[in-house]
């Protein structure tokens, strides 16, 4: 049996119009005009409509939406049908679907998927099942296929702020391919080959968006004895293998906690909470304290035989953190549980007379939740119902991937789609002759495409390799349009970005535009190609090019400029260079250099500094 | 490749050859179909009844009867099929809007079910009588959902037939339909019940969005009210006179415009229409043998001209010979906004010569139906111009405010 099995979700955007209006595909900056809507569950979803869940569901489901005009257009405010599918973005998941030599279907129909999160203006998600069953090849694994479908983006969360969410409309609608694979990967580092390849395969459409953002990653992981968990979202390609091993280790230590509970014979616990706000009305912990003096409630519950698994000694079993987890996604800022007490002001008196109102054995835990009485108590039930889970072991879920490699609980794994027929566009007509073109019209698949940089610009097998691993191969041949920048280009890419990334800088961060013009400042001699690095470094705090060449004070020198520094520095070395002749150029060069770093180019400094010395020499 | 999913209904833009399947996973595909496809039943659908909802009912609130016409102002889907059920009885209705059950009583009657589109003179009639026996069973008020594209129309057309009435008539559509959760038919139906019991009103009303936000709703006269725009949530807009009130998600109204009251009067509907009247968009170069054509078996004319109410020379003659047989021609702007005036220039006054009727700040289609029902009364020329040039149901406003 295997370690673990992950499948993964590939979601990669199109740098094409939006796949149901004109629109162009971009994120801005501007907000545009502010409207208000409200999204309902619809009735068959809701089944037996209970007025109080209504209501609750109501509260959620108030959202603000900016509308930037120059990206969104009636279609994102839902205030117009979609228009016809982009015939570009369908073409390239057609181009998609036959590199992965999947079964394209007949005839194409796109679906509603509900989703009332707000994310999306209309309650629904526009998505189409493009092809089905191909195959991927990765260092001599076959990885199934299962799906590639064409769907819209979301619209941006830009703010949560009590119960309203803003979202902003740019990114709704730009076309999505998503892939997904069959859960065939074993190895938490094939998950990030998978991914690469995947990507590359996509890049070599020329008709995907790149940089941070554009393409994001859900992974589907499950060990022996645990349950798929999906970490829905992941931008960051190099942390793949850390969620995986992470979700591995999580899992593990659930199951753990559920071999220790049937031990015990622990029994579910009861979903009921007691107020024991009187208990602490004195207490010095900030949390109760506050809470407390705002006019709210201490709740607190007991978990009979949990001692130790909400958080054991070494660490390693944290069901605690797993139940504040669901906790917080009912608005409280988390919960006390007796595992961690006596500690955050709650001294061990204080642990002693909760445990004595609860009556508890040693075996027993407790959890406590302080906040305004309609949060607390809904919020200390959600993390005694998640204590519950634990006796069965690893609960399906869908959790949020962090930077730091880690994942929160977000919500529930969602059942099959809600899906009904988008009846505003049409069915789309695969035509055989149309696949056939296709199929023979690949674009250059990553591996021809190593071989003809290796061939077209003469760098090694190794660069090229990496080059079009990491997606930057398609900005390298147009910056190397000029040939004269092939060897910094190649050094910028395959080395500036990665250290820049060893100091936590995001190269990334920088879109094609904006690296164009890096490049081309340089060919026009505002800087030399040494200070490049500096200038990437710059940009990517936010600066633009003439920002960063200002402010590094890199603005290039002409040759009087620079001859007058020079001669500046031979005069104060009058005697050094008298004495040594024209063989004090080699020791003066590297004071020179300190001053003309940047502004001048290296051998034109070298070439310069020779005949001012010269000049000097002669008098 | 073998593909096992729920057979779904062909799509009508579908090409004729392909089978459409519900995969497991929820997503319809479209399959070809040939000579060498096998295709086997796996199972046959199995019917799940509709849950029915027994309304519950505090007898202590108000009465409004909701009386439907088809559209899918309330509908629900089935993702199973994916099929869109329109919600025709009370008990449905509440199942989609809940919130109803606290505020009123409903009941609820599907007069019928078509779409808005295919509205004529029998179905306003039909909906007229259905209306005035629900008021005169002292009902608070009565709210008719209705496709949007038609709904100036009928509430034109109801507005006159009814005559006076002692509760309001409220007429709501949905520009989203009611199986998206971003439907706007929730906010306006339960707006439209809310009105009916708030306010002391006693018109034919439309009921919808005031603007892209669900943020308050617009109650328009029904003699004043026009779609101008083919999509949006606010489509409905109320042309030379503000919207007569507006009401936000928590019901607070506010009353913007002056209308009749509540009473106790009975209503005595008066349906009669003569169904032979036509409307004519004037446009340069429009030719007089068409309208001559066009007249033939026709009673009256409504013209919408140009500008202040203007047309070509050849149709001013089209005109004065259609006046001289008898019939009535009407004459009201394509610019929507604003009043004919005929004294202005040469052609006003050579129309007037001619025997138009001046439809003062009426809409086009007001002045339709209005042409329509005065002469399912009287053919007399004189007395039709009398009546046409009279505010019968708030459809002429004598002054207009900046």
């Amino acid at each position: 049996m295997f370690e673990v099995t992950i499948g993964i979700e590939i979601h990669q955007q199109l740098d094409t119009c939006k796949l149901f209006c004109s629109c162009r595909s971009q994120l801005v900056d501007e907000e545009g005009a502010l409207f208000f809507r409200r999204l309902r569950p619809t009735q068959s979803e809701m089944g037996e409509v209970d007025r109080a869940v209504l209501a609750q569901a109501e509260r959620r489901m108030h959202f603000a939406y900016q509308a930037p005009s120059a990206v969104s257009c009636l279609v994102e405010k839902d205030e117009e049908p979609p228009h016809d599918a982009d015939e570009e973005a369908m073409q390239t998941v057609l181009i998609v679907s036959a590199m992965l030599d999947s079964k394209v279907m007949d005839e194409v129909h796109f679906m509603r998927k509900i989703v009332i999160d707000g994310s999306n203006t209309s309650g629904f998600q526009r998505t189409a099942l493009v092809a089905v069953d191909g195959a991927l090849e990765v260092n001599g694994h076959s990885i199934g296929i299962l799906s590639v479908c064409l769907e819209e983006d979301a619209a941006r969360k830009v703010e949560t702020k009590d119960r309203q969410v803003t979202y902003r409309l740019d990114r709704l609608g730009i076309p999505l391919i998503e892939i997904a694979t069959a859960p065939d990967m074993h190895d938490p580092e094939e998950v990030k080959e998978v991914a690469q390849r995947l990507g590359s395969i996509l890049r070599s459409t020329r008709k995907v968006k790149r940089g941070l953002g554009t393409i994001r990653e859900d992974l589907n992981v499950s060990i022996p004895g645990g349950a798929r968990v999906e970490i829905k979202g992941a931008q960051d390609l190099s942390l793949l293998p850390t969620y995986v091993r992470n979700e591995m280790e999580r899992q593990r230590s659930l199951i753990e906690i559920k071999q220790i509970l049937e031990k015990r014979s622990a029994s579910p616990v009861p979903i009921e909470a007691k107020d024991i706000s009187a208990l602490l009305q004195g207490s010095r912990s900030k949390v109760i304290h506050s809470a407390l003096s705002k006019g709210g409630k201490v709740f607190c519950a007991s978990l009979p035989s949990f001692v130790g698994t909400l958080r054991s000694a070494d660490g390693r079993l944290r069901l605690g953190s797993e139940m504040a987890q669901h906790a917080r996604s009912r608005g409280v800022a988390g919960i006390f549980h007796s595992d961690e007490l006596p500690a955050y002001g709650i001294t061990s008196e204080e642990v002693v007379s909760i445990r004595k109102f609860l009556g508890l054995g040693d075996m027993d835990a407790f959890a406590l939740c302080a906040d305004q009485a309609d949060r607390a108590e809904p919020a200390l039930l959600a993390a005694l119902s998640r204590a519950n889970q634990a006796l069965t072991g690893v609960p399906e879920e869908t959790r949020d991937p962090l930077p730091d490699g880690t994942s929160l609980y977000s919500r529930p794994l969602p059942g099959a789609g809600r899906m009904y027929p988008e009846t505003d566009v049409r069915p789309i007509l695969i035509e055989q002759d149309r696949l056939l073109r296709i199929k023979e019209n690949l674009p250059e698949l990553p591996e021809a495409r190593t071989l003809r940089l290796v061939r077209d610009y003469g760098i090694n097998e190794q660069q090229s390799r990496q080059l079009v691993r990491e997606g930057h191969d398609e900005l390298f041949e147009d910056i190397c349009k000029d040939a004269s920048l092939v060897a910094v280009a190649a050094r910028t890419f395959l080395s500036t970005y990665p250290e820049m990334q060893n100091e936590g800088v995001d190269p990334g961060s920088l879109d094609d535009v904006k690296i164009k013009e890096a490049f081309s400042a340089l060919t026009s001699g505002r800087f030399t190609k040494e200070a490049l690095p500096a200038v990437f470094r710059e940009m990517v705090k936010g600066a633009s090019v003439d920002q960063a060449v200002s402010s590094l004070g890199l603005e290039a020198m002409d040759q009087d400029e620079a001859s007058k520094i020079i001669d500046e520095l031979i005069g104060q070395r009058a005697d050094f260079v008298r004495e040594k002749g024209t063989g004090a150029v080699g020791p003066l060069m590297g004071v020179a250099m300190n001053e003309l770093r940047g502004k001048i180019d290296g051998k034109e400094a070298a070439d310069l500094l020779k005949k001012r010395v010269e000049a000097f020499l002669k008098g | 490749m073998e593909y096992a999913g729920i057979l779904m209904p062909h799509h009508e833009f579908s090409h004729p050859d392909v089978i459409i399947i519900k995969l497991k996973s929820g997503y319809n595909v479209g399959i070809k179909v040939d000579e060498r496809s096998e295709l086997a039943l796996v199972s046959k659908a199995r019917e799940r009844p509709l849950k029915r909802r027994s309304a519950k009912e505090d007898s202590s609130l108000p009465t409004i009867s909701f009386l439907g016409t088809g559209g899918t102002i309330a509908s629900y889907v089935d993702y199973r099929t994916g099929a869109v059920h329109p919600a025709l009885k009370a008990e449905d209705l509440v199942a989609t809007v809940p919130e109803l059950s606290e505020i009123c009583r409903m009941r609820s009657k599907v007069v019928f079910s078509i779409f808005s589109e295919n509205m004529n003179v029998e179905t306003w009639q039909s909906l007229a009588t259905a209306i005035a026996d629900e008021l005169n069973d002292g009902v608070e008020g009565v709210i008719v959902p209705h496709g949007t594209d038609t709904l100036g129309f009928t509430s034109a057309a109801l507005s006159l037939m009814l005559g006076d009435i002692p509760r309001s008539v409220v007429l709501v559509g949905a520009q989203r339909s009611s199986d998206r959760p971003s439907s706007d038919s929730y906010i306006n139906l339960l707006s439209a019940a809310r009105f009916c019991i708030k306010a002391q009103a006693a018109e034919v009303f439309v009921l919808m969005h005031g603007e892209t936000s669900d943020s308050y709703v617009h109650v328009h006269r029904g003699t004043k009210v026009r779609k101008m725009h083919t999509s949006r949530r606010d489509a409905f807009q109320s042309i030379n006179e503000g919207p007569v009130a507006r009401m936000d998600l928590k019901g607070e109204l506010e009353m913007l415009g002056e209308c009749q009251v509540k009473s106790s009067v009975k209503v005595s509907p008066d349906v009669r229409m003569e169904k032979n009247v036509a409307l004519l968009q004037f446009y340069p170069g429009m030719g007089p043998e068409m309208v001559r054509r066009v007249m033939q078996d026709q009673k009256g004319l409504v013209v919408a001209g140009t500008g202040l109410g203007h047309v070509s020379k050849e149709i001013v003659q089209v005109i004065k010979e259609l006046v001289s047989q008898g019939k009535p021609v009407v004459m009201t702007s394509q610019c929507l906004g604003g009043r004919v005036n005929l004294n202005v220039y040469d052609t006003g006054r050579d129309l007037l010569s001619a025997g138009v009727i001046s439809g003062e700040d009426m809409l086009p289609e007001t002045a339709l139906l209005k042409l329509m029902w005065v002469l399912g009364r009287t053919d007399r020329l004189e007395q039709v111009e009398r009546m046409m040039s009279e505010n019968l149901r708030g459809e002429i406003a004598k002054r207009r405010e900046l």
